[in-house]
């Protein structure tokens, strides 16, 4: 097996500053007050996925996860450690961060691809799918500035799992986009992940985890608390006791709707 | 020809045998040219919306420099009089401005790049000089029109092209095209950390107007007392932007003045006073220079770059 994204002692650390003029700084100096403080976000991780792997990203709020996933993507650079990863990387995180609202949806769609590494011809051929999936309709050609928090996000949505890649990530993005929109993701994120592609999946739905990954890696505080097994980790995050009712619905059709809920 | 160099890009990123690499775009501004058909698109971006919403549009890249040049030319020119001493004065100083405007206009919009474009920077890999190079590029685009108006303002005065002027005219371009990326980069860099560095250019690009040879021309400095203090006349000189200042004005408004006033009918006679010794060799030795810069620059971007995503 070959291996897709490895992390080795990686560690990437934070500065907050509490003050951002000469005057605040020479005052909090005066008072001996504290001008800076610095924390370790993610604080010497390392794993190693192989190609092919689905793993779950888990943690309570502030533990790393975004920040990590952030180092996969190549958005930030480890401080010490590395992070190295083999092949395109797309995701579904930061839907439409590089969306202009003056440009119209279509002009969007092409500035999008390019930055996630698209070729014009490859953007041309999808073209019509990514309007499809997105399903903005007559829309397309005004300014996105214009559009329905929904329309902006399903625009982005279906630009990112239209990209070819090698890895795919996902950022806790279900909470956009009414319901069978949601559905339609779902679907598709199945389709990535039985097709070989690495998935890492930062969520805290553990019912939809548990669908999605064959592994989880928590998070606590930045360090790597746990890799292995789903039910193993969703047990360790206790995150087993508020789950318990959906595991005991034994219909399809309600554990995904739990599964979608759970992500709003 | 992108579309095809773009499309190889993207399948030699396909296999899986490809090897384990930083996620990181660390590539520079080589990652840049790499990548041109997304620099396509975002100076399509920036050219869109610049103007969006105004009702003259790409007009109002003409009227501020037109506004300045009259000013100029009124009271410089008529007031002071120097138009009386100095043939072709107005082609003189329109030459040095499109030059002064495309280097203030760079570097301004390049430092604030990253710092617009910081929605995208925070959360999409990519190379990030792609912002202070599409910002010189629109520069260029917003300056060509006023290059336009130039030659024909040149033409109708009697210019004739001669080889050392269109070699002067593509050394100064250079230097300014170079120097001008140089800073926006740097500039651009800092300004993620401190917005003061905005402000700082929007202080210095106050000077460049009088530390070039454009509302006097270079001989009157040259004959001044100060001018004959070597330090000063060195020191006068080793500003690229200078240098560059006088290579346009070499390459357009030199040809025009030729048996004009105290000019000889060659343009091969006209020397120092009228313009520094060896001027051609002083361009390419800027033109080195400002290349230096830029790899200095460079270097320095590339290492405030690793913060970018957090502090921006």
């Amino acid at each position: 097996m070959t291996l897709s994204i490895v992390a080795e002692h990686a560690s990437k650390q934070f500065t907050l500053r509490y003050h951002r003029t000469i005057k605040q700084i020479t005052i909090a100096a005066m008072r001996k007050q504290k001008i800076s403080d610095s924390f370790l976000a993610v604080n010497d991780v390392s794993f190693a996925i192989e190609q092919g792997e689905s793993v779950g990203l888990m943690g309570l709020n502030g533990s790393g996860k975004s920040t990590l996933l952030k180092l996969i993507n190549g958005v930030m650079k480890p401080d010490a450690g590395s992070v190295l990863t083999r092949g395109r990387i797309a995701g579904l995180i930061a839907t439409g961060a590089g969306f202009h609202p003056q440009l119209t949806g279509r002009d969007n769609v092409y500035l999008n691809a390019a930055i996630l590494g698209m070729s014009e011809a490859e953007t041309r051929r999808k073209f019509d799918q990514i309007v499809e999936f997105a399903d903005i309709g007559r829309f397309l050609d005004t300014p996105v500035g214009n559009y329905s928090s929904g329309m902006f996000s399903r625009l982005g949505f279906a630009v990112a799992v239209h990209t070819d890649s090698e890895i795919f990530l996902i950022d806790e993005v279900l909470a956009v986009g009414d319901k069978p929109f949601k559905q339609k993701c779902m679907e598709r994120m199945h389709e990535i992940r039985q097709s070989g592609r690495t998935m890492v999946y930062v969520s805290h739905a553990a019912a939809s985890v548990r669908r999605m990954c064959d592994r989880v890696l928590v998070l606590e505080k930045g360090v790597l608390g746990y890799d292995g097994p789903v039910d193993a980790g969703i047990r360790y995050l206790h995150y087993e006791d508020a789950e318990e009712d959906v595991n005991s619905e034994s219909s399809e059709e309600i554990e995904t709707d739990e599964e979608l809920g759970a992500d709003v | 020809m992108t579309t095809q160099s773009d499309a190889a890009r993207a399948t030699s990123l396909q296999p899986p045998d490809a090897g384990l690499v930083s996620p990181f775009a660390g590539g520079g501004l080589l990652d840049v040219f790499r990548r041109r058909y997304l620099l396509r698109l975002l100076v399509q971006k920036e050219v869109r919306s610049r103007y969006q919403g105004s009702v003259l549009g790409l007009l109002w890249s003409y009227i501020q420099p037109m506004v300045r040049f009259c000013m100029y030319f009124f009271v410089i020119g008529l007031i002071l009089g120097v138009h009386k001493n100095v043939p072709n004065f107005a082609i003189h100083m329109f030459a040095a401005i499109v030059g002064v405007h495309f280097f203030t206009e760079t570097f301004s919009s390049g430092t604030r790049s990253i710092v617009k474009n910081k929605a995208i920077v925070r959360k999409m890999a990519m190379p990030r000089e792609m912002f202070p190079v599409s910002a010189v590029i629109v520069s260029a685009i917003n300056t060509y029109p006023q290059l336009m108006i130039l030659f024909v303002a040149a033409v109708a005065t009697g210019w004739r092209p001669d080889p050392g002027a269109l070699l002067a005219g593509i050394l100064g371009v250079a230097i300014i095209t170079l120097l001008g990326t140089a800073l926006a980069l740097l500039f651009a860099g800092m300004n993620v950390f401190f917005r003061d560095f905005q402000n700082i250019v929007a202080t210095f690009t106050l000077f460049t107007h009088w530390i070039v040879p454009m509302i006097y021309p270079f001989e009157k400095l040259a004959t001044s007392s100060l001018g004959q203090n070597p330090w000063f006349y060195t020191a006068y000189l080793s500003n690229p932007l200078t240098v560059a200042v006088l290579l346009l004005q070499r390459a357009v408004w030199l040809p025009t003045v030729l048996g004009k006033g105290s000019f000889p009918t060659d343009v091969n006679e006209i020397g120092y006073p009228n313009l520094p010794n060896h001027l051609i060799l002083l361009g390419w030795l800027m033109v080195l220079v400002s290349f230096v810069i830029l790899v200095l620059c460079q270097l320095a971007f590339q290492r405030l770059e690793s913060k970018f995503a957090e502090r921006v």
